[in-house]
């Protein structure tokens, strides 16, 4: 029991410092760096609790996908965070107050969870031996949950089509490349072939 | 807890899991060496030029030599940590890989999955490079690189699923023992998912940055893009990253497609050869396509990248998605789970 012990207070520490970090950094990359630390611990953390697919998952698609993009963005904009900090004290009642919001709604989670009726069974029930991580959440996620799931990837493809709503700005001017026009080129229309007498040019 | 128990329990384990890891390492970074010098040996080829043949018989001493160079001629922050996280991930992506039926250092349950996540992270060893360089083109390198990776990873990741619907498993292990079938090769995957074969090696190319869509590193554009300003070690780590992490996608073509460590047809002769063997053999010839492509094929514009990438290899590999679990699921050929 030594061992595991040791690396759950391995990643639980990296990340709740590499959390600080985020807010602390100077510079705006540094702190997408240390968000994409946290995240990796967090999924750490997960595999300790032999939630492997969760773990993979979670870096897949937040660490491969999404803080690639936040990088992006942060690179691109350049951002002065010693401006940025300069009416700090000003915002620091309402930053104080949504923080206390957080805090209590997380209590108000971790509560429910504790005292709901069937929760002590649920938890203490011995995950299935025979049955890997995968195929255990696939069964749940497929028979009784599966309506649910396909909403969430409805509000997913919304959420999709508003950003590309959003974003697309038809320009008749704009010349675009036809691939097919590219394609369908031959020797006879895209060549020339002339012969050049010396001292005389074309 | 006795001396005994924690020998036993964990010191031994331990041991041995790093034995283990040294032992792969070391003859991984040794093939490297060769492969970096069969790719310059075929492209030469295939230019009809000699390739490098000055140091060592065939110039194959011309890695280590290159190695020594790059050590004895050695700033700080993201910029070291880059070209670290590019070769630390790439040899990482390693510890799943079953080079022979239960020869790996681990055997884990989403294996599939760990190297698909290592490889979506390669891209940072890019991007902090290109940022960290302070320079116009690596970042222009870095910005085009995020783009690139993260549209080919898509398809990748569509590919493998294909790939885990017939075989029904996350575990490399079982992927491989589920091509184990009364057709010998052509019962691997290959030749009923050869679309998505095809895919995948296209994909690979472009995942990890080889010609022809090497716009990450267009010298006729970028210089040498997000690399141009490292130099000696961090720059081996950059190369041996990039050199290992096309091992990678070689063994991982093999695995998915090529039958692992499985011999040709299960007969006499081909048995006698031992597994490891096998998948060394398909690795290289997957390796070889790679250098050939390298070779023949002229660079990609970056708008037929990103259309081959989106609007070709997206729209077929998620309509080979439900073909391939139309045709399980009806056909009756859904693995037993």
């Amino acid at each position: 029991m030594i061992l595991p012990a040791l690396f759950f207070y391995l990643f639980a520490g990296v990340c709740v410092a590499s959390a600080f970090m985020v807010i602390a950094a100077k510079n705006p990359v540094h702190s997408v760096l240390y968000l994409i630390l946290a995240f990796v611990n967090a999924s750490g953390l997960f595999v300790l609790m032999g939630a492997e697919f969760l773990a993979m998952i979670l870096i897949v698609v937040y660490v491969g996908a999404v803080a690639v993009l936040f990088l992006f963005v942060v690179m691109m904009l350049d951002v002065d965070f010693a401006e940025l900090r300069q009416g700090v004290l000003q915002y620091l009642p309402v930053g104080v107050l949504v923080g206390v919001v957080f805090l209590a709604e997380l209590l108000l989670v971790a509560g429910a969870w504790v005292i709901a009726p069937g929760m002590p069974q649920a938890i203490s029930a011995p995950t299935p031996s025979t049955m890997t991580n995968t195929e255990a959440l696939g069964r749940v996620l497929y028979t009784q949950y599966v309506y649910y799931f396909q909403a969430a990837g409805l509000v997913l493809l919304v959420a999709m089509i508003g950003a590309i709503v959003l974003t697309l700005r038809h320009n008749p001017k704009a010349k675009r490349q036809n691939i097919s026009d590219q394609v369908a080129r031959t020797k006879e229309t895209a060549m020339e072939v002339v012969q050049v007498k010396s001292g005389q040019g074309i | 807890m006795t001396f005994a128990e924690l020998w036993t329990g964990y010191l031994w384990p331990l041991i041995v899991i790093v034995a283990e890891s040294l032992l792969l390492l070391v003859l991984l970074l040794v093939s490297i060496a060769y492969v970096l010098l069969a790719d310059r040996k075929i492209w030469a080829a295939v230019q009809m030029r000699r390739g490098p043949n000055v140091v060592g018989p065939f110039g194959l001493l011309q890695s280590f030599a290159d190695l020594l160079k790059f050590v004895l001629k050695a700033n700080k922050g993201v910029f070291l940590l880059a070209p670290l996280v590019t070769c630390t991930l790439a040899l990482g992506a390693w510890a799943v890989i079953p080079v022979n039926a239960g020869w790996m250092i681990a055997d884990i349950n989403v294996g599939v999955l760990y190297i698909f996540a290592i490889s979506s992270l390669m891209v940072y060893g890019i991007i902090m490079a290109g940022w960290a360089s302070n320079s116009k083109y690596a970042f222009l390198s870095a910005v085009r690189s995020a783009a690139q990776m993260v549209s080919y990873e898509v398809s990748i990741g569509f590919v493998i699923i294909c790939v885990l619907l017939c075989a029904g498993s996350l575990k490399l292990s079982v992927i491989v023992a589920a091509q184990d079938t009364r057709f010998g090769m052509f019962g691997w995957y290959w030749l009923p998912l050869l679309p998505m074969f095809v895919v995948f090696y296209v994909s690979a190319l472009a995942e990890t940055n080889r010609p022809p869509f090497d716009l990450v590193e267009a010298e006729s554009e970028l210089v040498a893009g997000f690399m141009v300003e490292y130099g000696s070690s961090p720059y081996m780590m950059f190369m041996l990253g990039e050199y290992v992490a096309i091992a990678t996608m070689c063994a991982m073509g093999t695995i998915l497609f090529l039958g692992g460590w499985l011999p040709p047809f299960q007969v006499a002769p081909f048995t006698w050869v031992p597994g490891v063997i096998w998948f060394v053999l398909k690795a290289l010839f997957m390796f070889f396509l790679f250098a050939m492509a390298k070779a023949v094929v002229p660079r990609y514009r970056y708008d037929q990248l990103m259309r081959l990438g989106w609007k070709v290899f997206l729209p077929l590999s998620l309509a080979m998605v439900v073909i391939v679990a139309a045709v399980l699921q009806f056909g009756g050929l859904a693995p037993k789970g």
